[in-house]
């Protein structure tokens, strides 16, 4: 359902700490091998393209990079979103509210250096910096779908460590049943804080089982460069099966803790945003529906699949649980 | 032209404001009519309008909508000021334009974001409540639009056109309603939207004369 590339097949690994200290030093051609876009490469067809007219993002080469999993035709559209989408269409709101305020509004975000606390039940609780709960940890080549709650979705080739891995590195005690995650909060360099579009800062959890699961990433990178400060930089959550907001950005701190945490969307808007938040086509949010989704680049919109299309990976974990009472 | 006297100012105006009107007032108001709609097919052609263009074109044509409605709206309330009677045929042409673009931006909805997926439209009018309020607004207009003619303003009388028109509050109303109730979370914009029709409203209640029911 994933397509995921071995750290010890792609430069990226060796790349990481590279890309972070010395950026200007690698060319993005180094850093993630061609092949992984060039993979049963489809282009948009020309027909298509032509009825589509301007609608359709000029120069995205097609791609169907997310493996041969059984559950349908869907693997076709699975077309890796354009860079330039991906990083100009972004829900940041501590850099504004609209999409297109991040991209212009983080410009200038300095992400180094970057301490991450490690707080609550843990063994030791500590502050870190990036580089040392990062370090010889391998970097990962993880193609997701990713589906806002705003029924809009993209293809994302992520750069990351398994959260799973991170988790071990801050050693939690064995009573911990959830890890929290907060953003950054500095009004000063985050524009948007300056307002009260939120309650700041912006916190998400994930119950620990969910947190340990092999699909839920720590990205350091997109699109095999380092991330950019309006999708996240330096480190951001991904959780492919849950909606967007989950995917918390600039993250500072994470807390082990054995009560359910408070989440930010959760709790401004608790009938509209679970806990949960699990990609589902049969729950509309209360003020549309989620049944269908606009796939970034494309024209038609397409039907949302359970769990975006990760059931096998992770249906499991809510086995005997009402997902309409737990959305 | 001769001189036409409105239903609902009684205001006169004469015939030395045409040519000014006709020079002037008219290639501005279809200039603010006509750019913003070409801003957006050039965007649109150009590749500009973001990576969801469609969400852009149905945001620019609902705000255009809502623009030009309380354009239009305000044309009562400065003539009641300025005594300007030429005004009031521009009150028309801002109400015809409002309806306009409210129908390019239902063109969008139905046959560009839904592909004219009859049920997928539908069940989205039925079930989610700001798309239900928005289909009501544009409801609303359609009359207004219809009825908009000299014909039709004789026909119906001046005061049963003028009770006629007063829908176009409440079109006003529900376009508000639907833009807020569209947006997730930062109310910021439709509720500055809101505030302009809330002071237009109360400019007409203000400028009502006592026994007149304008």
């Amino acid at each position: 359902m994933f397509y995921s590339r071995p750290a010890a097949r792609s430069p990226t690994s060796i790349a990481r700490a590279m890309l972070i200290r010395r950026p200007d030093d690698l060319k993005s051609s180094e850093i993630t091998p061609q092949s992984l876009y060039v993979d049963r490469r489809q282009f948009v067809g020309a027909a298509g393209a032509l009825a589509l007219g301007a609608l359709v993002a000029p120069g995205v080469l097609g791609a169907s990079p997310l493996g041969t999993a059984a559950s349908g035709s869907r693997r076709q559209d699975d077309k890796i979103t354009s860079e330039e989408d991906a990083t100009s269409y972004n829900n940041y709101y501590e850099f504004g509210t609209d999409k297109e305020e991040p991209k212009e509004l983080a410009k200038n975000f300095k992400t180094k250096p970057w301490n991450i606390e490690i707080a609550g039940m843990v063994k030791a609780p500590r502050t870190m910096s990036f580089d040392d709960l990062f370090r010889a940890l391998p970097v990962q080549d993880k193609i997701f779908r990713h589906r806002c709650v705003e029924a809009w979705s993209m293809v994302i080739p992520w750069q990351g460590t398994p959260l799973k891995d991170i988790i071990a590195r801050c050693e939690p005690l064995p009573g911990a049943k959830f890890v929290e995650f907060t953003t950054l909060f500095d009004p000063r360099r985050m524009p948007g804080q300056a307002r009260p579009a939120l309650p700041w800062p912006y916190k998400e959890a994930l119950r620990m089982d969910e947190a340990m699961n092999p699909l839920a990433l720590l990205a350091t990178g997109m699109y095999g460069k380092p991330l950019p400060n309006q999708n996240g930089a330096p480190v951001r959550l991904v959780v492919p099966w849950k909606y967007g907001f989950k995917g918390i950005k600039g993250i500072v701190k994470i807390r082990f803790t054995d009560q359910m945490p408070k989440t930010t969307w959760n709790d401004i808007a608790s009938a509209e945003y679970g806990f949960y938040a699990n990609v589902n086509p049969a729950v509309d949010h209360p003020r549309w529906s989620q049944a269908k989704e606009r796939r970034i680049g494309q024209f038609l919109k397409i039907p949302t699949l359970p769990f975006n299309g990760y059931a096998e990976q992770v249906a499991s974990m809510y086995a005997g649980m009402d997902l309409r009472k737990n959305y | 032209m001769a001189p036409a006297a409105s239903p609902a100012t009684g205001v006169t105006w004469r015939d030395r404001s045409a040519p000014f009107v006709k020079r002037w007032v008219r290639p501005a108001l279809w200039a603010l009519v006509i750019l913003p709609l070409v801003s957006m097919v050039v965007r649109l052609v150009l590749s500009q309008l973001g990576a969801n263009p469609i969400e852009d074109l149905e945001h620019e044509t609902g705000r255009w909508t809502l623009r030009l409605l309380a354009s239009s709206l305000a044309v009562t309330p400065l003539i009641t000021f300025t005594r300007w009677g030429w005004l009031i045929a521009q009150r028309r042409f801002l109400g015809l334009a409002a309806f306009s673009y409210a129908a390019l931006h239902l063109s969008i909805y139905i046959g560009v974001d839904n592909f004219f997926n009859v049920s997928d439209i539908v069940e989205d009018v039925l079930k989610h409540l700001y798309i239900t309020v928005g289909m009501l607004g544009f409801v609303l207009m359609v009359p207004l639009a219809i009825t908009s003619t000299k014909g039709w303003i004789k026909q119906l009388g001046g005061k049963r056109w003028t009770q006629l028109h007063r829908l176009a509050y409440l079109a006003a109303t529900a376009g508000c309603v639907h833009f807020l109730w569209a947006v997730k979370k930062d109310k910021t914009e439709p509720l500055l939207y809101v505030a302009v029709f809330v002071m237009l409203f109360a400019l007409r209640v203000v400028g009502r004369k006592p026994g007149r029911h304008t």
